[in-house]
């Protein structure tokens, strides 16, 4: 009776903490999307700030996150998804790809702000890129390839080994059959790999605080050497040091919901794939 | 014929391609790590006084070196007499002099054009008073003249790096690099974090795996990830304005910017961390344990306790020590809640500062190249190898488990 007795009470506990933990998620986005709901409109999103950041919206900084994650993409995905062709497909041993896998592995649990020092070290100041989109699109870049090369790898890895003998019982190549039977089945997930690299690169603050963001900018960025505005740090600077903390609040609630909007649906859009892809394979 | 050479050659070209990409994106990682070590190793070969300047003592002067806390001591006033310091030095009132003191006894006019005539006013001085002490940019200094000797330049210590209580980066004339207040703010800050989270992520992840039907499963997981999603600046925007007030009131405190706020917001962070990688370590309990557990008899919650939390419990430990990393790691929402005093952590309830909160608060005031920077580099590298010795048991930890034998 007692055993019962304690078993009740513990599972109680584990469901109400359950509870309490998805209670806290709607808590947190609960609470942005009631305060920043009201500030949302057309004219907020697309137009810049005006009289000290406290009127006024946030397009150039959604225009610089917009740049910034096409140019972290255009570093880190050929040379992610060509690496982990590269080491999964072509040579599976060797050298090279125990220095990659040395180096991803350590890579991947390096704080962000680690990426921001070496960024600034490298891009900045060594290369004399200055403060632009190229410095911190490369610092952004850098920090999601490792997550790239791991899941496209996992993609490649997931393509039953079946598919590459009969392909090259028939008479392809490697790279015939690299490029015709293993990269398109593979697709989908790299894909996924992808959008969550968008995800991630599109909400870091820390890489980019000394490689490219600015705190305001009267106009656009016209080339890849100009400095950019981005979301997640331009929440940053209004929400800590603002001349006037008050009348910027529900600026910043604007901005931390379309912020949490634009990676939380990034994010859904990955899930939502993958879980196709797991239906189609389960298809055939 | 021709074509089938042309493919040959094609294929040769892009596997060469690939192995270049392969390389490149090796060394590329490699040189991360390089770099960072690089600009932070100069930290150790330069002077402990700002860069540029120097110290100088009346030539009869019997000292012959300062250690940067003794500099400090004598230009914030607390250190007055030389024999203080040892026993050797004479019983005189020592005076600290800056550059600008000149300006008491002459006027502008009187040093000359370009202040030509400064380092033999200086000089003079120096030969004046005994007791004197003057920091003084290299440039105006007056080296070499008699009665002045200049104090040799000391390199900063790596002793003095990490076993110092205070973080001053920016005072003068001789800035104080000890990063102790700045590892055990963060190691604190952290392991509080961690304690808030355990308790709550195992509960969660035993529910999950244990409990929690496949429906719940289906939407509870998805939520989880959900939480892992909202990027760090937003926690920070969160913490700063509900838990930051929040503590504030619950504790009567004249600040809510404190290392609890800090561990609240990280407590939360990891969670999604902790949830997953526990709820692993326990689905993967073998069936037949589970089984044989039940069938003599033991109850479920017993068969949770006595067998699969036992069996995941290397799983577990790698589900904490990543969740401390995760936390050690995290900048921005520390940095917007914990109100990034350096000082030596006494309380949960006083502000602290983390790493990287240093390093994204500091960057960007320090001159390229000078001391502080580079301290903020070996700050950085610090930070590198503790999250490497943490990914590195973390996996040890994880590979303990596979190789467990039932």
């Amino acid at each position: 009776m007692r055993t019962k007795l304690q078993q009740q009470i513990a599972f109680f506990i584990f469901r109400s903490l359950g509870l309490l933990v998805i209670g806290l998620l709607f808590w947190i986005l609960g609470f942005i999307v009631y305060h920043g709901a009201g500030v949302i409109s057309w004219e907020f999103l697309t137009t810049a700030p005006r009289d000290g950041m406290t009127a006024g919206g946030i397009w150039p900084a959604l225009v610089g996150t917009c740049y910034l994650v096409i140019g972290s993409m255009v570093v880190a995905f050929p040379l992610g998804v060509m690496s982990a062709v590269y080491t999964s497909e072509y040579a599976r041993n060797g050298r090279i790809v125990r220095l990659i896998r040395i180096m991803t592995n350590n890579l991947s649990g390096i704080p962000s702000i680690v990426f921001g020092l070496f960024g600034m070290s490298l891009f900045v100041r060594t290369l004399g890129f200055g403060d632009s989109i190229l410095a911190g699109s490369l610092t952004l870049g850098l920090l999601v390839l490792p997550l790239v090369i791991r899941t496209t790898e996992e993609a490649l890895q997931a393509v039953p080994a079946t598919y590459r003998t009969g392909s090259r019982a028939l008479g392809a190549s490697r790279w015939q059959t690299v490029s015709r039977v293993v990269l398109p089945v593979a697709f989908p997930n790299i894909i996924t790999g992808l959008i969550l690299a968008v995800g991630r690169v599109s909400g870091e603050t820390a890489p980019i605080l000394f490689t490219v963001a600015a705190y305001f900018l009267p106009q656009l960025p016209t080339s890849i050497f100009d400095q950019a505005m981005a979301l997640p740090y331009h929440l940053y600077v209004i929400a800590t040091s603002g001349t006037d903390l008050e009348a910027t609040r529900p600026i910043a609630y604007g901005t931390a919901l379309v912020l949490i909007g634009v990676v939380l649906c990034i994010n859904l859009l990955a899930n939502l794939l993958r879980r196709r892809i797991g239906k189609h394979a389960h298809k055939s | 014929m021709s074509t089938k050479k042309l493919r040959r050659a094609g294929e040769y070209v892009i596997e060469k391609l690939l192995t270049v990409s392969g390389a490149v994106t090796g060394l590329t990682m490699l040189t991360i790590t390089v770099f960072l070590f690089k600009e932070g190793a100069g930290l150790f070969r330069s002077p402990s006084v700002e860069k540029g300047y120097a110290l100088y003592v009346h030539a009869e002067n019997p000292v012959e070196r300062l250690s940067v806390n003794e500099i400090k001591g004598i230009f914030d006033g607390e250190i007055t007499v030389w024999n203080a310091l040892s026993s050797d030095y004479p019983h005189a009132e020592i005076v600290p002099y800056r550059i600008e003191d000149i300006f008491q006894r002459y006027s502008e006019s009187e040093l000359g054009e370009d202040y030509a005539l400064l380092p033999d006013k200086l000089a003079e001085v120096i030969r004046e008073t005994s007791g004197i002490i003057a920091f003084l940019p290299q440039q105006y200094a007056p080296t070499g003249m008699t009665g002045v000797k200049t104090l040799p330049s000391q390199d900063i210590r790596p002793a003095d790096f990490f076993g110092g209580t205070s973080w001053m980066p920016t005072a003068t004339p001789a800035p104080l690099f000890g990063v102790l207040p700045l590892i055990l703010g963060t190691l604190f800050v952290s392991i509080v974090a961690i304690l808030i989270a355990l308790p709550l992520g195992l509960s969660v992840a035993i529910f999950l795996s244990e409990l929690a039907g496949t429906r719940t499963r289906k939407w509870m997981k998805p939520a989880i990830e959900l939480l892992a999603g909202i990027p760090s600046v937003v926690y920070g925007f969160f913490g700063l304005v509900v838990l930051v007030p929040l503590v504030q009131r619950a504790f009567a405190l004249p600040v809510g910017e404190t290392a609890f706020t800090g561990s609240l917001i990280l407590a939360i962070m990891a969670l999604p961390t902790i949830i997953t990688v526990a709820e692993d370590a326990m689905r993967n309990t073998p069936r037949e344990l589970r089984e044989a557990s039940l069938a003599l008899g033991a109850g479920h919650w017993q068969t949770i306790r006595k067998v699969i939390i036992p069996y995941a419990s290397s799983g577990i430990s790698a589900a904490v020590v990543l969740g401390i990393g995760r936390a050690i790691g995290e900048t921005m929402a520390v940095l917007m809640v914990t109100g990034n005093a350096a000082v030596m952590p006494h309380s949960l309830f006083e502000s602290v500062r983390t790493i990287p909160a240093t390093i994204a608060a500091e960057l960007g005031e320090a001159p390229a190249g000078g001391a502080h920077y580079q301290a903020l580099f070996v700050l950085g590298c610090v930070l590198f190898l503790l999250t490497l010795l943490i990914s590195v048991s973390a996996e040890w930890m994880a590979g303990k488990q596979s190789s467990k034998i039932l």
